[in-house]
């Protein structure tokens, strides 16, 4: 009952004679045998199809199981079991169909056939079963799980079968390598998880929160590795909602251990550890990053990850050149990430991130760097550091971070290209320096065509950075939005099913529509769709916010000289502003006004008409009851309103 | 310099102070007491290395060091701004009682920010430096979180502070670094390369200032313990992990010796010959020179210093004329005894009388508490010899669990001798270990006097009506535990005997023998002092000696500690080393000089001020 490869694999001479041997009368021929298998498979993966081909799997598992076999055939087998699970992943299917691993469980090898995730439902309970066998059976099993467990299911078929019941006791084990393997499970069974983040907290270790149990691991005279892997199950117990940021076991304890897991004393892979798990501890959490910005220097600290490979290390010492540089892209994407949570939300830490030596070089060169990683946290980084007004008109423009930025934007991965965009929004704000120039440099046709991708988070982007660049933009600069973006794809927008990108897109249009000439040009070239697209919204299902963008369109085309007419002239619309000034929500009422107020504007060309025709309509009424209104800006803009009727 | 608000450190030039402020140290005060017990406890947790006789630990802002516009209370803990603060001459700061011992390795104190005050100036106001009291210090500012060292100008360090927030200072002793902490958060190295002896400051400058010291009278905000456990963790590392490079080899054979050498020179006959043929070493010392000592230490311990006098001029002739001061010892011990009515010769008078003979039916019981509680202290007798050679400070709470077996052995020979396996072996010496048994099988003649003392104390303990014992076949771990609780009273008797404890056992016949034996004493002082001149140990001896005399009950008078057993201890070990010394063997073994040299070196430590001495204990690596 095994599955037979595909038929490229030759079968030679040899391998039948290495299987042939296993079947030898003589145990002694056999252990030999099984033993000169074992020397010719190792790192020889040909070699293993072919045996798992010719039968050698059933074979080996036989003698494995046999009581008759001496351990040492046993072990023998099993050896050579490992051995081929060594192999490719289609060698390692073979295995699991062969039904090994329960076979495998009575010995002791199991670990590379489980690298893989298995399938199989009773395999669980089994090792659970087998949690309490041995210390060996421990560090074994607790590994198996830590190695399996790789998505949100794996987290939940554990949970289910009491993972954290059978594993909490292990971490008071009196060995070390079972502690240290019962601790990465846990932090594998934590992330991003919170049905189990929330029941952590609440276990009890010999009569010890699971919490101070962790603590305790953090200890700075612990081992490096159990403080390290102590503060990910608290950092992700905490990001699971199941320990509140301001808990001191977080502030006190878990922060400074992932600082000082930055520090330059670390191993190169601890500190990418550290540096990454302290971003994501506080990504959302403000307080946790003006801590971090001023624990043990670790903004400074933070600079030393970009000088590997050192120039000291070039000379003196190849095996150590080799190292940094194997680790330098994963140091520098790690720093970055790092400097992007710290700098999400405080305008100092942001500020002393860009004065910290050489920042703005190091993440322009970092966003044209050949990996990925390095470039996506780049670029990361850099958009946390452009939310800062003062960092825009400064570093930003200073470093003309937009360039790169543009060439990232040409040929990315869609993960990279949600960043640089969202990053490329915040350059084009209208105080923005750097937006002159990245208007010029062609990135329209660019943005235009991200709002045609089928990720939303693109859309979003593409559509927002239009709609910044047609802020308070000149006629030239909306009349080429309008052509590049092209009036279908502005429509087809205002129905995408992602409320966001139709906030935006309204948002354009509501840009695009300011000014008085800019709104009778644009309305009396696109006027028709225009108007149709608003009247859908408002009879949509939609949100006040979306709804109440629509009605300030409505107001700003009811602002210009012509296009008052487009209004006037559809009662469809009309009764609609109607409907929404007397809505239940301020805000609509508020917008809906707006609009009846610039439409009955006294100084402008047939005021007097507009003014008899509404009141026909009965808008006076509304506006007189409006006057009465609690809010007083809506009071206000009523009585304001009835001015023009006085006047 | 001195800026508005800041911790800093100061050096130990002694500023010339404007006015002696008036510090208010309210003894009686309750509350105050409790806090100094605690701060007592939390100081030597903190600091263990130190030796507060040497280097005070700073516990309080010093009323003397202070400048006028500085005002202290609440125990001189709290420190208010009284100046008027207009400009930066209005400056004012205060240090602590002590500076910082270099033995605390990691020092650390916290001030509490009670009330920021009013800012008045502007802290970009160069501030100048306020002579012989501001150079070389070492401050972090409050007002823009600058750190500042020597000159006046600051560095950008950390973040600024305000009321309500608690900042420390721990100076690193061994690295001589020093980092900030804010609200319990480490602000990373603020300098490097400090100097010695500086004292924990602060700096005001704003009327309305008020902070609060915490030099360790309340748990610090900061997890101060956790820090020191890193650099405990990492000379700790440093120790094991030092390289002994290719004389690796020799080590194991430096060791071994160790042990032999240190096994024989306290007579552990047959655990010293099993671990020789163990290690295929040579013991130098011959079998019979180890058991003539052993016999003549347990006699020293059993209190029967007569005997063991006598012991030693027959076994070693001349040694004691040699040395009279031991032998004067010796007698003056021997004088106490009678008093205790331990010595043989005050002994024999009162055999038949078991009732009321002895005081000391647990004369062996100096062995028991290890008995008791520790069944393997053989090998671990280690941390207990420290105090018997003299290089290291004796400790007396230890001192008891010294020489573990010897006694013991003469108690388990009569009882259970395989009871517990150190007694075995050692009841085996004992009965070989005779001068006049030369082979094994003259058990019963050659341990005559061991079986009068077993059947002695059999009886002893026999008539207490407290004691669990059935005819000889007692369990070992009761009567040891009897003896022990005997032992830890400092009443060397079982438990009701304290009741009909008299002097030399109460028999007239041998409180004469006592009286004479005296005059004897006294006489060989007067001899000694005509040969030798005036000794001034030898009168206190003798005075202290005969002092016993004047009480009513001795064992419960100003001088009745000469009567406890574990006063023998010294004298024995005095006499063990002479006769080593008589054979040229070392006097002391050489794990104990080992020892007292590693002890000695991590005092010279804390006096050169190398700060590392605080997590390189030696009692870190006894067991």
């Amino acid at each position: 009952a095994y599955c037979l490869l595909t038929s490229h694999i030759e079968v030679t001479a040899t391998s039948r004679h290495y299987v042939d041997r296993l079947f030898d009368p003589d145990p002694q021929k056999v252990l030999q045998g099984v033993i000169d298998m074992k020397n010719a498979v190792i790192g020889n993966n040909k070699q293993k199809a072919n045996l798992i081909v010719l039968g050698a799997v059933p074979r080996l598992l036989y003698l494995l199981q046999q009581g008759s076999s001496s351990s040492e055939l046993r072990a023998e087998c099993a050896v050579v079991l490992g051995s081929l699970a060594m192999g490719t992943e289609n060698n390692i299917k073979s295995l699991v169909d062969c039904h090994i691993i329960p076979a495998l469980l009575q010995g002791r090898c199991m670990l590379t056939v489980c690298v893989t995730p298995c399938q199989d439902p009773t395999v669980i309970p089994h090792l659970m079963s087998l949690l309490s066998r041995s210390q060996r059976t421990q560090e074994y099993i607790t590994q198996i799980f830590s190695h399996c467990c790789k998505t949100p299911e794996h987290q939940t078929v554990l949970f289910n079968h009491g993972a954290i019941q059978n594993i909490a006791p292990l971490l008071i084990s009196p060995s070390y390598k079972v502690r240290m393997q019962a601790l990465k499970c846990f932090s594998v069974l934590a992330y991003e998880n919170t049905q189990v983040s929330m029941t952590l907290v609440n276990v009890l270790v010999d009569e010890e929160l699971l919490s101070q149990v962790f603590v305790r691991m953090m200890q700075r005279d612990q081992p490096i590795d159990m403080q390290l892997t102590a503060a990910k199950c608290l950092t992700y117990m905490c990001r699971a909602g199941a320990i509140r940021t301001d808990d001191s076991c977080i502030v006190l304890k878990t922060l400074p251990c992932l600082v000082r897991m930055c520090s330059k004393e670390r191993l190169l892979e601890e500190r990418v550890e550290g540096a990454e798990t302290l971003a994501y501890l506080m990504e959302p959490d403000v307080e946790l990053q003006r801590i971090a910005s001023v624990t043990d220097h670790l903004v400074a600290m933070l600079a030393d990850y970009f000088k590997y490979p050192s120039s000291v290390s070039a000379i003196t010492d190849i095996k150590r050149l080799d190292h940094d540089l194997k680790h330098a892209h994963e140091l520098r994407q790690a720093a970055f990430k790092l400097y992007a949570s710290l700098g999400s939300n405080d305008e100092d830490i942001r500020k002393k991130i860009t004065e910290t030596e050489n920042m703005m070089d190091r993440i322009v060169s970092g966003l044209s760097e050949s990996s990925v990683k390095v470039r996506l946290a780049a670029v990361r980084c850099l958009h946390s550091l452009s939310r800062s007004v003062q960092q825009l008109r400064t570093s930003f423009h200073d470093h003309a971070v937009w360039k790169p930025l543009m060439k990232l934007l040409q040929n990315a991965p869609d993960e990279v290209l949600v960043m640089a965009s969202s990053t490329l929004c915040n350059l084009l704000l209208e105080f923005s320096p750097s937006k002159e120039p990245i208007l010029e440099s062609g990135v329209i046709e660019l943005l235009c065509s991200l709002t045609q991708s089928d990720s939303p988070a693109l859309r979003v982007n593409g559509i927002w950075a239009l709609m910044n660049m047609a802020f308070q933009a000149d006629q030239k600069v909306k009349g080429e939005i309008v052509r590049a973006l092209g009036t279908e794809q502005l429509f087809r927008l205002l129905s995408d099913p992602d409320s966001n990108v139709l906030m935006k897109t309204l948002g354009l249009l509501r840009n695009l529509l300011s000014t008085r000439p800019h709104i009778d040009q644009v309305m009396s070239s696109h006027g028709k769709q225009i108007m149709q697209a608003v009247t859908l919204i408002l009879e949509g299902e939609h949100s006040i916010e979306v709804k109440e963008q629509t009605l300030c369109i409505l107001a700003n085309i009811a602002d210009g000289n012509t296009a008052k007419e487009l209004i006037m002239t559809n009662d469809d619309i009309l009764q609609k502003i109607k409907y929404y000034m007397a809505h239940s929500n301020v805000k609509l009422q508020l917008a809906a006004t707006f609009c009846i107020s610039n439409l009955i504007w006294n100084e402008e060309d047939g005021s007097q008409e507009r003014q008899d025709k509404l009141r026909e309509l009965g808008f006076v009424d509304i506006l007189h009851k409006l006057t009465q209104a609690s809010d007083p800006n809506l009071c206000d803009r009523a009585k304001t309103a009835m001015q023009q009727y006085l006047a | 310099d001195i800026t508005p608000l800041s911790i800093s450190l100061s050096p130990c030039i002694n500023p010339k102070m404007a006015e002696l402020g008036a510090g208010s140290l309210l003894l009686g005060d309750p509350a105050f007491n409790y806090q100094e017990a605690e701060l007592n406890e939390r100081l030597k947790r903190l600091y263990p290395a130190v030796n507060e006789d040497e280097t005070p630990l700073p516990r309080s802002w010093s009323p003397k060091d202070k400048y006028s516009y500085i005002g202290l209370s609440q125990n001189n803990l709290r420190v208010h701004y009284k100046g008027h603060g207009k400009n930066h001459k209005d400056a004012a700061s205060v240090r602590a009682t002590h500076p910082i011992p270099a033995a605390c390795g990691i020092y650390y104190f916290e001030v509490k920010i009670v009330s920021k005050g009013l800012d008045f100036l502007s802290s970009l106001l160069p501030l100048s430096p306020i002579p012989g009291w501001d150079k070389h210090s070492y401050g972090y500012h409050g007002d823009d979180g600058h750190s500042f060292c020597s000159s006046g100008t600051g560095q950008p360090y950390g973040p600024t502070f305000t009321t309500g927030d608690v900042i420390g200072c721990c100076v690193n002793l061994i690295n001589n670094t020093c980092f900030y902490t804010k609200n319990g958060i480490s602000l990373g190295v603020a300098f490097t390369d400090l100097p010695p002896n500086l004292y924990p400051t602060v700096g005001l400058q704003t009327p309305g200032e008020i902070v609060d010291a915490n030099f360790g009278q309340q748990p610090f905000v900061f997890d101060i313990e956790d820090y020191m456990s890193e650099w405990r963790a990492k000379i700790h590392g440093m120790i094991a992990r030092f390289p002994i490079g290719e004389r690796l080899g020799e080590w194991q054979a430096v060791l071994q010796n160790m042990v032999s050498t240190y096994l024989v020179h306290h007579g552990y006959c047959a655990t010293a010959t099993a671990f020789a043929r163990a290690t295929e070493t040579l013991i130098q010392e011959d079998q019979t020179s180890i058991k003539n000592r052993q016999r003549i230490q347990k006699l020293v311990l059993a209190g029967r210093v007569g005997e063991a006098i006598e012991a030693t001029q027959q076994l070693y002739p001349g040694l004691l004329e040699h040395n009279p001061n031991l032998l004067f010892m010796l007698k003056c011990r021997q004088f106490v005894e009678m008093v205790n009515g331990t010595d043989s010769e005050v002994r024999c008078f009162s055999v038949r009388s078991p009732k009321s003979q002895d005081s000391y039916p647990g004369s062996p019981s100096l062995s028991p508490r290890h008995g008791a509680t520790n069944p393997n202290l053989h090998s671990a007798g280690a941390d207990s010899p420290t105090c018997s050679n003299g290089v290291t400070p004796p400790n007396k709470n230890k001192s008891h669990n010294k020489y573990p077996g010897v006694s013991s052995a003469s108690s388990s020979s009569s009882s259970s001798p395989s009871s517990v396996n150190y007694s075995e072996s050692n009841s085996t010496d004992s009965t070989k270990s005779q001068p006049h048994s030369g082979t094994s099988n003259q058990e019963e003649t050659s341990d005559s006097e061991m079986e009068i003392e077993a059947e002695h104390y059999t009886n002893g303990v026999a008539e207490n009506p407290s004691a669990r014992i059935m005819n000889g076949t007692y369990k070992h771990q009761e009567i040891l535990q009897a003896q022990d609780i005997s032992l830890g009273n400092g009443v060397a008797g079982t438990d009701d005997s304290c009741a009909s404890r008299q002097l030399c056992g109460g028999n007239q016949a041998a409180t004469e023998r006592m009286i004479q034996f005296g005059r004897e004493l006294q006489g060989l002082n007067e001899q000694l002092c005509r040969e030798y001149g005036k000794n001034v140990t030898h009168k206190k001896m003798l005075q202290d000696a005969f002092s016993l005399l004047a009480y009513s009950d001795p064992w419960n008078c100003p001088v009745g500690q000469q009567l406890d057993p574990m006063q023998r201890e010294n004298i024995c070990s005095a006499l063990n080393s002479a006769i080593l010394e008589s054979q040229n063997l070392p006097k002391q073994p050489p794990l104990m000089l080992a020892l007292g040299q590693a002890t000695e070196c991590v005092q010279l430590m804390a006096r050169v001020r190398s700060g590392s001495c605080s997590f390189a204990r030696v009692d870190n690596f006894l067991h």
